[in-house]
Formats: C-alpha cells, structure tokens, sequence
C-alpha cells in the first residue's frame, strides 16, 4: 500500500466524514467548520444516493436535522463541471435529538433514507418521485429504545431476504443488553419488525456495516464496539405458515482488539474481501480472510507524526480542486456547520518505488546495479511501505 | 517447513500519529484515510484538513507491466479451453508450453524494463525499474523451476537434464565474462580466463570449457599430455539422453565408469603441476570442498546444488530431491544465519510442497499476477488436488478473485478482468456484478462497452442499472432524447412516461418535437408505456399531416381520443389540430366520424365545467371558450358537408 496522492480539503476544521461517490470519482466530505465553535452543528455523516438517482448527497447533523442535496447541471448545454452546483432539497426535521447516522435503503428499494437518532428512533423517509427529492414522505418510525447511533442496509437483493437493516447503540450501559438490533419488514403487516438482538454485544457500538452478500444464503455483519467483531447471520428454516420476523443463528466470524481500546469505524471493501476498521490506537487496520475463511490483519495505517498542514500540503494537488461549498447558503440561514463537495483530480498517479525482496539472481540485474544509482526518498505524496500487503494462504491445520 | 509469520504490513500516512483518529472511506480501488477524532458528545478540534488516497497495488500503472498483464491474459485464456476430453497424459506437452509461454512474457517484460532502467536519467525510475526487474527474475526463476519439477515433472535422468538447463538461464553471466575474455588479446592470459573454465564446468558446458582450454593448450606446449588428458576426460563425460535407446541403467553403469576413471587421474596426481586442471578434476570427480571454495563462481546454493548433482548423483530421482536441497542450502549458506525468502520459496519447491511453494510466493512477492498464473496452470495439471485434498479449485479462485479485482481498479485493465471473474465458478460472476457497476460511465461509449459485457453474461440487473444512470443523467442534462433511449433500454415505462411528458411538454411550449430521429424509430419500443405510444403515435400524425395524407391523419387523430390512448390533458391540443383539416375545401372527417370528434369535445368541456379551476389559469378561460365555439363552427360544418357528401356519392 502507499500514499498515492494527498488532497487539501476546502474545510477549516476537523473531517468528520468523507464519502466516495458509487464510482469512486468525487467525494463529499463534511466537518464542523471554523465558523462553528460550538458541538451544536457538527455534521456527522455524509453519504451519497446510488446514481440511478441522480446525483444526490444526504448529511445528517447535530443541529436534529438530515438534509438531502442535489447536484443541478446549468440549463445550458455546456457541460462544464463548474457549472453545477448544489442546492438542498430537503431537511428533515422530525428527530428531536441529534441525528447520528444516514444511510440510502438499497435501490432495488426505490430511492429510500433512512436516518437514526440518538433518541433511539430509526426513521425511513421514501422519496415517492425521484424527480421531485423536495418530497419526501416518512414510511416508518421505528422505536429501538437505546439510542443510536449507527445504521446499516442488508445489501442483498435477493428475493429469499426480505429487507433487513441493523441497527447500533453506543449506550455504554452494560446491562441495556444487546447494543446490535436486527430489523426485518413484513410484506403481511407491512411494518419492520425487530428480527434479532445480538445479545453478546453490551458495549457502546459506534459503528456497524453489512458486508455484500455475494449471493450467499448468509449475512456478514462488522461491528465496531470495544473491539472488531465479524459475525454471521444463518437465516433459520421458516415455518411456511409463520409470519413472524426471519430468526438467525448468530455465529461470531472473527473478534480482534488489536485497536487497544474503542473502535469507532468499520467498513466494507466492495467484494467484502477487506475490512477496514479505525479505532483509538491512531490506526485504520485491514482485515482480510483467506480462502479458508481464517481472518487476519493485513495492513495498518498509521499517522507518521508529519501532519501536512492544510495550506503548505499539497499545491499540486490544491490548484486541482474545484471547490464549491454545498452548504454555504443554507449556513446563513441555520447558522449550522458546513460541508464541502469538490472533485479530485482525476490524474493518475504515477507508480512509486517499489523495494525488492528478493536477490537478483542473475546477470540482468548485475548491469543494473553499476549504475551509480542511490535510491531516494521520494517527496510526499509518494510514500511507499516496503512490505508487501499480502495475506495469506493458511497451511491446513494451522 | 516453519511458516513464515506475516506481521500485517505498516502504511505510514503523512498526519498526526498521536491523540487523533484516522477516518477512512473506501473507494472502488482506494482507500481514503483523513484524520479526525471521533467522540460520542461531538468533538472540537483542529485537524489537518487534508484527505490522503491509498492505493494497493502500484505495479498496474506501470506502462511495461502493463504488457504482461495483457500478454498472460491471452494465455490464460487459452489454457481456460484447453479441451477436458483430453487425457491428461497428453495434456502435459500443451501445459509445458503454456508455461513457457508465461515466461517468455516475464522475459520480454524483463528486457524491456531492464532497457529502461539502464538508460533512465533519473535515478529514482531507474531504481524503480530496476526494482522490477529484480523480481521479475525471481519469478520466472520460481516458475522456471517449478515448470520442471512439477508440471513437466521430469523423471530421474532427464530431471538433472533440466535442472542443468535451469541454471544455466539464470546464470547467464559467463556467457559475457566468456566474450569479455575471448575478445581480449590474449585470452588464456586474461585475468578471468580460468574463473570462465571453471563457471563452464560447473556448469556442465563442457564442449564450451573444451575450447577455452584448447588456448592455453597451445600456449603451454609442455603440459600437452596434460593438456590432452583433461579434454578426453571433459570429452568423455556421460550425459543421460532422455530420446535414445540407452536406459538409465545403462547411463549409470557408463557413468560410473567414467567418473572411476576422473577419481584415478585424481589418485594418481596426474594434474598435479597444475593446480587450475587439478581443481577441474577435483570438480569433475564431485568433490564438495572444491565446490564450496567457488561460491563465488557459483554464487547461490541452488547452482550448488545442480553442480553436485552432476557431478555425484547425475540420476538423482524427483522424491530424494529434498535431501540434497537441503542439505546444499546449509552448507552452502554457513555463513550467513537467516535464508532469504527466495531460498525457503526454492526449498519448498525442491520438497514438491506446491501449497508451500503458493504461500511463501504470495508473502514475499508483492504482487497477485504470479501466484494467480502460476496456481491456475498448477491446477489445470491436477497437481493441487493431488496435493491437498481440501484446496485446489479453492485456492486458484481465491487468488484468480485477487488478482482479477486488483485489475479492475485500473481504468482500462478492468477489461481484462472480465475473463478472469468469467473462470472462476463459484464467485466469479458475484464479483463481476460488484465491480462492473463500479466502472465510471466517463461516456456514452464507455457506458455501452460495459453495457455489452453485462448483456453478454445476462446480467440484466446490471444492464437495467447502467441504462438507468445513464438515462438519469441525460435527463439532468436536458439531453432528453439520449434519455429516453437509454430509458427503453433500460426497459423503465415509468420514467419513459417521464420523458415522453417533457418531450410533449417541449412540443406544447415551443410547437416542435427535438430528437425526430429517435421518435420516428421507436418501432415496437413505443409499447413501453402509455405515454410513450402516444407520443411516438402523435408524431407519426404530425408526419401523415406534413406528407398531406390528410385522411390518415385525420384517422389518426380520432384514434388517438377514441381508443384512449391520448391523456384528456392533452385532448384539447389534439382537437385544435383537428381544425386545420376540418378547414379543407375537401372533406376529410366522415360523418361519423365528426360525430366522434364532437363526442370527444363535449366530454372534455363538460369536465372542464365540473372540475372549474383544474384547468389552467382564469385568463386563459376566454381563448379557451373561443376556441370551444371555433371547434364546434367548424365541426357543424364539416358535419354538414360530409352528410351532403355522403348522400351524393351514395345516390
């Protein structure tokens, strides 16, 4: 692994979130500006629609609020990118309390969002008219009882899986029970019901997420509470007259508190074949399972102590960004933090140096080491680990 | 063998290392990490702003690596369809040359590179390319050697035959050392010739030592008898020919008896006075010690280790291998206390531990494409079930998975991947329909590259998701006409019906249809949706009229009320293009069917009566009544004419 390119975000303060758009071609990222001194405002989550939708992003805040933007391209024909910009189609105003988490419902779904709360609401709005994302209508309101704080869609598409999402709370009341709930709809009663509690969960979780289901008849779920969890939900044999919520059996992957202490992030790589958690000990660590479904770290992350300050980081890589605030008009309004689009450059980055493991065997790289040649420590941001990231194929027994 | 223990690999990122949190966010091909501080109450704090893009894998960005990625995906291609009904046993010539084939890329690529680096001005590519080229050379090494031992899986006798031919290409330097001494003056007086001798015998080259001895054979006239005896020897020295007659019995008696006769001239000092023949014959006769004291000449253990082999156990069998292997490398490495990752990789090989073999390459070498290959062809020879029962198609999907997605980060070599995922049975497809809808759709025409792979797989999901993006965009971009054919692609009515209201919309406010091409093509696309059909109907009107077939039009318009196919919001649009054809000197309504025609205006003014209000705005309300009264003028007239017309033509 290594650093490939460092971008200065238009932001004064510190990142809360940064979310890559479906094909991984801009990001949106939010923060609690400079102007905003206070906790108040804070935008914890940005998260963007699939893009059969648009382009449309959802934040959700301190301020009780989740909003829904989206990205208007100018009447003309000109399809120049400055000239879009983004307006905020929506906020949604009904949780009391601090919204801690938005996430969009899976697209077979329609375009649905689902935002939860740390008065422990889980709230799912639809949006009945994909043209029209000022509209929006509230479907479900869903009491959970502990506060939330974090929120994930079963991504499976399958016709066998009804919709199914989990649901977090960082309640670090230890004798609540289970802090992971489980939540299935029912086509008959056309309401979600609580499915599972995964009752050996009890500490405060901060974050959880669905792994793709990769047509498998089971779900994978990571869970980042006091340690990384990794567990499996076998979905039990249904009576074919029952019309209860689908129950599971609930085996536990992989567990690992390699972050010392709290974990606050996990997420999926696209095929589920890496898991990235970050937690207090400073690091973003990847997971990996071989083939015969044994977990292991593969990678760490680490800050190396040399923080690029924000205007003498990058100048390359800064004159490339296209700013453009996202929430600047409404900030006057609410008086509520911003958040920040822009677009990276689309450059590629050009292959690093690699260290050799192994000897030169031959005659080849013998002329190749009369040069006079003295390997350099390249400038940032070509940083470069001389390890190889592999995992690794387990001997049997191991 | 001791596993290798991998401690996860350590990435530094150029921000804080203590007291905050570093965020991340997962990218199709990436990963963003930032720094931030996460806490339950919100937090304040002052960051560095600063988002930093972490790549796995450097090597596909490389320009000539690239070759070798797209020359092993043609191989790989066809080694998926080398037939099943073959019997293995005849099988094997193809796999040989198969993996052949994947070297000769390695080679090439190695070349290449190696060009690269050596004229490169800057030093950091130059160490770069270099650094490629290294581990280049090691792979093909390992493949080389894993091609003998185990796809070719030579037996006893010609095994040594191969193992010779191993050494000999990767340790090609005496070749130039060789030219370097020939071209001098006087070579037998170079100060290299004997170390040329000398790397020749070792490596079995003997007619080629023969020739460099014949100089100073001439030089030492003296030592002629010497001279002679030592080219009758080299001359005489038995090599196992695997395509003749001789049996591998035969051969060891015959070499046995020659190898008596070195051991004799040995015993008997015959090469005493001359302490560079006496070392040829002590090398000759196998003499470990001799050997050991050219570890320069010979320069890694495995070379050792063929040279003992020739030279003691020319028969030697695949399974004693391991033996001589490890006992090579200890001798051989005494001084040095750790071996090297390439030195366990050989081992393993020389023990035939595959899976080993697999593991220890995917630790050390830092990229997929060789373990990826290498496991796929291993396990077309049906050598990984034969070696671990519960592996074996596992494994080689496993890496082939690897590999493939770490391809489809690239943004051309995704294509490639494609076939990769197409040959893996069990994730392959689930994998691809994850990462194809992840390939940015930059254009039209990359969009509809990977629309075909998708409706190529019947992945109808994928291709309804492309065309929908597709369509979503158009239509955010008022580009309604690419919209609404990337919508019927898409096979979406509802958002046909969208367009199709923006396109009447459109011809509403300005009396022009856009995109006449595509709505005079729709053919049966127009049954998507109601609207649609109208729509593609209502212009072939406009058509009928513009071509004066003032009859069909007229037929058509009525049909469009009549069968209900036109929305009522638009009924009123229709009846007023009915007035210019019921203003024809000749009539073009019949009797009845102006009957219909004024059935459709009363049904529409009398909802517009009930439902006051509904339809458009007060001050349009008198246009609209003078419009009524102009329809009903002209359809009492037409009325009128058209019964007058009729009687005549019946009577």
């Amino acid at each position: 692994m290594f650093v490939a390119r460092s971008i200065a975000a238009d932001h004064k303060d510190l990142i809360h979130d940064v979310s890559y758009d479906f094909h991984g071609r801009r990001m949106a990222t939010c923060s609690s500006d400079q102007s905003v001194k206070t906790h108040s405002g804070s935008v914890w989550r940005v998260t963007w629609a699939h893009p059969e939708f648009g382009q449309v992003l959802a934040s959700c805040s301190f301020d009780r609020t989740a909003a829904v933007w989206e990205e208007i391209v100018g009447e003309s024909n000109d399809k120049q990118r400055g000239l879009s910009h983004w307006i905020k189609r929506t906020t949604l105003v009904d949780s009391r309390t601090s919204v801690t988490d938005v996430k969009f419902a899976p697209k077979h779904m329609g375009l649905m969002l689902t935002t939860c709360s740390a008065d422990g609401v889980v709230r799912i709005y639809e949006a009945p008219d994909v043209m029209n994302l000022s509209q929006w209508s509230l479907q479900h309101e869903i009491s959970c009882k502990l506060s939330c704080s974090c929120i994930s869609w079963n991504p499976s598409s399958s016709r066998a899986h009804p919709p199914m999402f989990a649901v977090g709370s960082d309640d670090s009341n230890v004798t609540y029970g289970g802090k992971v709930q489980i939540y299935e709809y029912n086509e008959n009663t056309r309401k979600y019901a609580k499915a599972e509690t995964l009752m050996t969960v009890t500490d405060a979780v901060h974050d959880i997420a669905f792994a793709p289901n990769l047509g498998r008849s089971f779900h994978v779920l990571a869970i980042a509470t006091k340690d990384v969890r990794i567990f499996k939900l076998v979905p039990m044999r249904k009576e074919s007259t029952s019309t209860g919520p689908t129950k599971f059996e609930v085996q536990i992957v992989a567990q690992f508190d390699n972050h010392n202490s709290q974990v606050w992030r996990v997420s999926w790589n696209i095929t589920s074949t890496l898991l990235a958690s970050s937690g207090d000990d400073g690091c973003v660590r990847l997971w990996k399972a071989n083939y015969m479904d044994n977990w292991k770290c593969t990678g760490i992350l680490k800050g190396d102590g040399s923080p690029l300050s924000g205007s003498s980081g990058q100048p390359t890589a800064m004159s490339t960004v296209v700013g453009s605030s996202v929430h600047t008009s409404q900030n006057a309004l609410n008086g509520m933090s911003a958040g920040r689009y822009f677009f990276p450059p689309l450059d590629l980055p050009r292959a690093g140096t690699r260290y050799g493991h192994l000897l030169p065997p031959s005659s080849l790289i013998e002329h190749c080491d009369a040069e006079p040649i003295q390997p350099q420590q390249q400038p940032l941001p070509h940083r470069h680990s001389s390890r190889a990231l592999l995992p690794l194929p387990e001997a049997e027994g191991q | 063998m001791e596993e290798v223990d991998v401690e996860p690999a350590i990435t530094n990122i150029p921000a804080a290392s203590a007291g905050t949190h570093l965020g991340f966010a997962w990218g199709p091909g990436d990963i963003l990490v930032y720094e931030t501080l996460y806490k339950a109450s919100g937090a304040i704090g002052s960051g560095c702003p600063c988002i930093h893009e972490v790549r796995k894998d450097e090597d596909i960005y490389s320009p000539i690596l690239r070759k070798l990625f797209n020359e092993s995906h043609h191989i790989f291609v066809g080694l998926q369809t080398i037939g099943e009904d073959l019997p293995s046993k005849n099988k094997k010539p193809q796999f040989v040359s198969i993996s052949k084939n994947y070297r000769s890329v390695i080679r090439a690529c190695m070349e290449e590179l190696q060009q690269v680096a050596v004229s490169s001005k800057v030093a950091d590519v130059a160490t770069q390319y270099g650094n490629q080229v290294s581990i280049l050379l090691a792979i093909e090494l390992i493949w080389n050697l894993c091609e003998v031992l185990f796809i070719d899986a030579a037996p006893a006798g010609s095994l040594l035959l191969h193992l010779l031919d191993w050494v000999r290409l990767h340790k090609a330097d005496v070749d130039e050392k060789a030219r370097e001494v020939l071209q001098s003056e006087s070579p037998a007086e170079h100060h290299d010739y004997w170390n040329v001798v000398v790397s020749y015998v070792l490596q079995g080259r003997l007619e080629e030592a023969r020739q460099m001895l014949v100089k100073q054979a001439t030089l030492q006239p003296a030592a002629r008898s010497m001279y002679k005896l030592m080219d009758t020897l080299l001359s005489k020295m038995p090599f196992y020919n695997p395509g003749g007659t001789q049996t591998l019995t035969e051969f060891d008696v015959k070499w046995r008896h020659w190898h008596e006769e070195v051991d004799r001239c040995l015993q008997d000092n015959s090469f005493a006075s001359n302490k560079h023949l006496e070392v040829i014959c002590k090398i000759l006769v196998g003499d470990e010690d001799t050997l050991l004291e050219h570890k320069d000449l010979l320069s890694t253990w495995y070379h050792f280790l063929v040279t003992r082999l020739l030279f003691c156990h020319p028969t030697v069998k695949p399974t004693e291998l391991h033996y001589y292997a490890q006992s090579c490398l200890t001798m051989f490495l005494d001084s040095r206390s750790v071996p090297e990752p390439l030195d366990s990789i050989l081992l393993a090989a020389f023990e035939f531990d595959i899976h080993q073999v697999i593991k220890d390459c995917s630790i050390a070498l830092n990229n997929w494409w060789f373990v990826a290959h290498l496991t796929d062809l291993l396990d077309h020879c049906k050598l990984l079930q034969s070696h671990n029962l519960h592996f074996g198609s596992n494994l080689r999907e496993f890496l082939l998975l690897e590999y493939a997605s770490g391809l489809f980060t690239h943004h051309s070599l995704w294509q490639l991947a494609v076939d990769y995922f197409d040959h893996c049975p069990e994730f392959g497809r689930v994998y691809l329909e994850l990462q194809i809808e992840r390939v940015p759709l930059d254009t039209e025409r990359k969009a509809l590259k990977v629309l075909r792979i998708c409706e190529q797989r019947q992945m109808s999901e994928q291709v309804r998701s492309i065309c929908k993006i597709m369509a979503m965009r158009a239509l955010r971009n008022n580009r309604l006409g690419s919209a609404l054919s990337w919508s019927i692609r898409a096979k979406d009515a509802a958002f046909a019906t969208l367009i199709s209201e923006k396109f009447l919309q459109d011809y509403c406010a300005r009396g022009t249809f856009s995109d006449l091409d595509l709505i005079d093509n729709l053919g049966p696309a127009m049954l998507l949706s109601d609207r649609l059909t109208f729509l593609g109907k209502y212009r072939e009107f406009h058509k009928l009229y513009g071509e004066k077939r003032s009859g069909e039009a007229a037929k058509l318009l009525l049909s469009l009320m009549t069968a209900k196919i036109a929305p009522r919001s638009f009924w009123m649009t229709l009846l007023t293009d009915a007035l210019p054809l019921l203003e024809q000197k000749e009539v073009i309504f019949s009797a009845d069917q102006t009957h219909e025609l004024m059935f459709c205006l009363e049904e529409l003014t009398s909802l517009n009566t009930t439902a006051p209000g509904a339809d458009g705005p007060m001050q349009d309300e008198d246009t609209e009544l003078t419009k009524v009264e102009l329809l009903r003028l002209a359809l009492a007239r037409n009325l009128a004419r058209a019964i007058v017309k009729e009687g005549t033509v019946e009577a």
